[in-house]
Parts: structure tokens; sequence; C-alpha cells
């Protein structure tokens, strides 16, 4: 059996949980505990410690596997052990919280330097009345105009194909260029 | 036993306010990813302070303040070797040069800059040795440490803001389309720009500007939020190889499971 391994990542509540859960075949193997900081108890109730994980399978010989990583910073030191060996990864930004733009633009930085695979990244929760517009956030999260960044609702399996299928898009075209 | 422990758990900030409140004597070295510091307390207030072989003598000091004038500073280098501070100190008020005043102030703002630099040292470790008395034959300073203090944390705040922004140095800079003209640079951001190549880390760049890792990190955010530079992996860098990526090596195997991959996501 082959296996080859993305990684979501992005920051607190950014919606990685829900990404992976769209798409997985299984359960997701959440390893969510309840959270103790009353500021990030009011976003959410509990919260990834460890890692989220998906899966989902290709034919006999071959299984992608979805890693989410926990989004809070105290967990970081878990960022590089997921990193390693994936085929690209896919950063989960909150389209409605602003306040954690700075931090989904330092996790990006982070997984840049990890591994020079191929990235996209994702702004969700895109369906909120208050989600800020793609352009103005390509701005505020300073991505280059080649990066692809792309409209999703972690809820809405559709648009969570669409980005995974950008990333493999993305994957290909670097092999093609021999990257 | 003295007080040691490392930089990473303790920082320079919290240091100061422990040694302000315990009104400890004694010499703080701090041992830098460069250098060791020797910083002097008496009764929890800054003495003297002093990086690596750095020369703090005071003629040094009081030339770099522009109190002395460079002929002053040399004759006073050449006849005056032998003095101590204090003695040379008595000998530039008595003769008119400088104020008791003048001493003090330059000399404290020398030492309180040089814990500043402390404030950069994130790594490294440290010793606070109660015995080790700020040196007799040098002017000693008795400053507050509550600005230090206050300056330092905000500085450390600064610090870990820079250091979301940009984590590692290990990146590269490339410049954007934006045009370079109509921009008011500093010296310091020219001198980083005149650096920038997707072939040099921001590391290298630091490093051949002289410049420690707040430094480099501060005038390359400035760079990022006007537009002008991109963080890029640097070219020619050998890249970590990840033989785990795809469970074969061979090319159109690796290219043949991607489309594998994609046709089985379209298909869900």
């Amino acid at each position: 059996m082959q296996t080859v391994k993305m990684v979501v990542t992005g920051p607190f509540s950014a919606g990685k949980t829900e990404f992976i859960q769209s798409v997985s075949e299984i359960d997701v193997v959440a390893t969510e505990r309840k959270i103790s900081g009353a500021d990030e108890r009011a976003v959410k109730d509990a919260t990834t410690v460890a890692m989220d994980f998906g899966r989902i399978t290709v034919d006999e010989d071959l299984v992608l596997y979805l890693f989410g990583t926990p989004g809070q910073k105290r967990f970081d030191f878990m960022w590089e052990i997921l990193s390693e060996g994936m085929l690209g990864f896919i950063v989960m930004v909150d389209s409605t919280r602003p306040e954690t733009f700075r931090e989904a633009r330092s996790i990006l930085e982070t997984f840049r330097a990890y591994a020079p695979t191929p990235y996209v990244v994702a702004a969700n929760k895109q369906d909120m009345e208050d989600a800020w517009e793609l352009e103005d956030m390509r701005h505020a999260l300073r991505l280059d105009p080649q990066v692809k960044f792309l409209p999703c609702v972690a809820t809405e399996r559709e648009t969570v194909k669409e980005v995974l299928l950008e990333l493999l898009y993305s994957i290909l075209a670097e092999m093609e260029t021999g990257g | 036993m003295a007080l040691r422990g490392n930089l990473r758990d303790f920082t320079i900030t919290q240091l100061l306010n422990l040694i302000n409140l315990a009104g400890k004597t004694g010499t703080l070295v701090v041992d830098g990813p460069a250098d060791q510091a020797h910083v002097a307390f008496q009764s929890g207030k800054l003495a003297f302070a002093r990086v690596g072989q750095e020369d703090n003598r005071l003629a040094t000091v009081l030339h770099r303040a522009n109190k002395l004038t460079v002929n002053q500073y040399r004759a006073l280098v050449e006849r005056a070797g032998e003095m101590t501070d204090k003695e040379l100190g008595l000998l530039l008020i008595n003769a008119g040069y400088v104020t008791q005043e003048d001493i003090l102030t330059n000399l404290q703002e020398y030492f309180a800059e040089t814990v500043r630099r402390l404030y950069t040292w994130v790594e490294g470790s440290f010793r606070f040795e109660a015995d080790m008395l700020p040196p007799d034959d040098r002017i000693n300073v008795r400053l507050d440490l509550e600005n230090l203090i206050i300056e330092g944390s905000r500085q450390l705040h600064e610090w870990e803001q820079l250091q979301d922004e940009i984590p590692s140095l290990e990146m590269a800079l490339k410049f954007t389309d934006r045009p370079l003209k109509n921009v008011n640079l500093s010296v310091e951001e020219w001198r980083v720009v005149s650096y920038i190549n997707p072939k040099n880390t921001m590391k290298q760049i630091a490093s051949a500007n002289k410049m420690n890792d707040l430094e480099i990190r501060r005038i390359v955010y400035g760079l990022l939020q006007a537009g002008l530079v991109d963080i890029v992996r640097p070219e020619g860098a050998v890249v970590p190889s990840s033989p785990k990526m795809f469970p074969t090596q061979d090319r159109t195997e690796q290219k043949s499971l991607v489309n594998k991959l994609i046709g089985r996501i379209r298909s869900l």
C-alpha cells in the first residue's frame, strides 16, 4: 500500500478540522481538548492539540492522508513533524477574523521554510456576511499574485475538493517544470 | 550557588527585574550567540556594562559622545594610557574639558545602550556572580533599572511580533514589481537593499551588514509592508530531499500517482 500526505494548516479556529471532515472517508481522528483560555473559548469550545487525521483511498494501492495541524501557537512544535514528507500544504484562513491574518501569514512563512513544496491558501467562511473580499485578504496577507488564493467553505465538499484539486494541479505543474 | 540559566527560559528583561526587586549586587555574565557580556549591579542599580572586549574606557565613551575632539582623544590615549578612568575623570574635570555631569550622563547612556543590545539575545546562557563586583578602577554609575525594564518589555513585544512576521531568516528576498523610485530609505535600509538578491538569505544579509536578528527583521518588515520585497526560498539552496514525499522515486510514476489523486478527488 502506497501512502502520500497533505497538510492542512492555519490559525486557531480557521476551519481545518471541518475541511478534512468534508472529504475524509473515515471519521476524522481528531485530538481535540476543551479550551482553557477565556479568549479562545469565546471562539470555540474544543481545539486540536496534536493533529487531525483524514483519509481518502484512491485505489487498492494508494491512499491520501490529510493531516490537520493544531492551530494554537503553543503546539507549533508539532508542525515540523507533520510537515515531513508532505506533497503540499493548504493554509486555511478565516475570512471573518482579520485579527488572525498576521498569524496565518506567519504560519505560511514557517511552512515555506520547512519544505519547498507547493501550497495554496484557502479563504474559509466565504459564505458569511462579514467575510472579507478575496482581493482585500490577498493584500492583507501579502500574498504574491502567483499564489493560488481560493474561496472556500470548509463544510461544503465541493469547495474543499476545489482547493485540494488546485493544490494537486500546482504539484503536477511543478513536477512538469522540473521543480 | 550562583543564579544561572538559559535565555530561552529567562529573558534579559526578567533578569533585570529580578535584580532590581532583590536589590542585588554582583555581575550578570551572559554568554550570547557571539559574545560574552558583563553587566555589573550595585544594590539593584546598573553600575557598569561591557560586551566582549569592546573598548568602553572613559576617553573612548566621551570621544564617541563628541565630548572630546579627535586631537584631545589621541593625546589622552597617548599620555594618559596608564591612568585609571577615575584618575582620568578627575583630570578632565580639573582641566575644564568636561563636567562631572557630562561624565556620568555619558557613561550611563553608554551602559544603558549596552544593556539594550542584550535584549536581542534570545539564545545563550547566563549566571549571576554575587562575588564579582563592578571593576574598582572604572567609574561606576547608579542607574535605576525601571526604565530599562519597560523598554526591554516593549522591545520583547516587538521582537515577538517581528518573529511572527518573519519566522525564518534562512529565506531570501526578491524585489517586487514596484519600483524603488521616490522611496525614502534610511542608510541601514539601503545597506540591506543593496544585498537583496534571491541568492542571499536574510541571515547572510544581516551578517554582511553586521546587524543582529532584530535589526534585520525590523528593516525587512518595513520593506515588506511597503510592498517593495517578497520573501522567497533562496535560489540554489540545497533543498532538503524528502524521499518520503512519494513512495516511488520514478518521475513518471510520481506524475501518474498525482493524476490518480486528481481523478479520485474529482470523483468524490
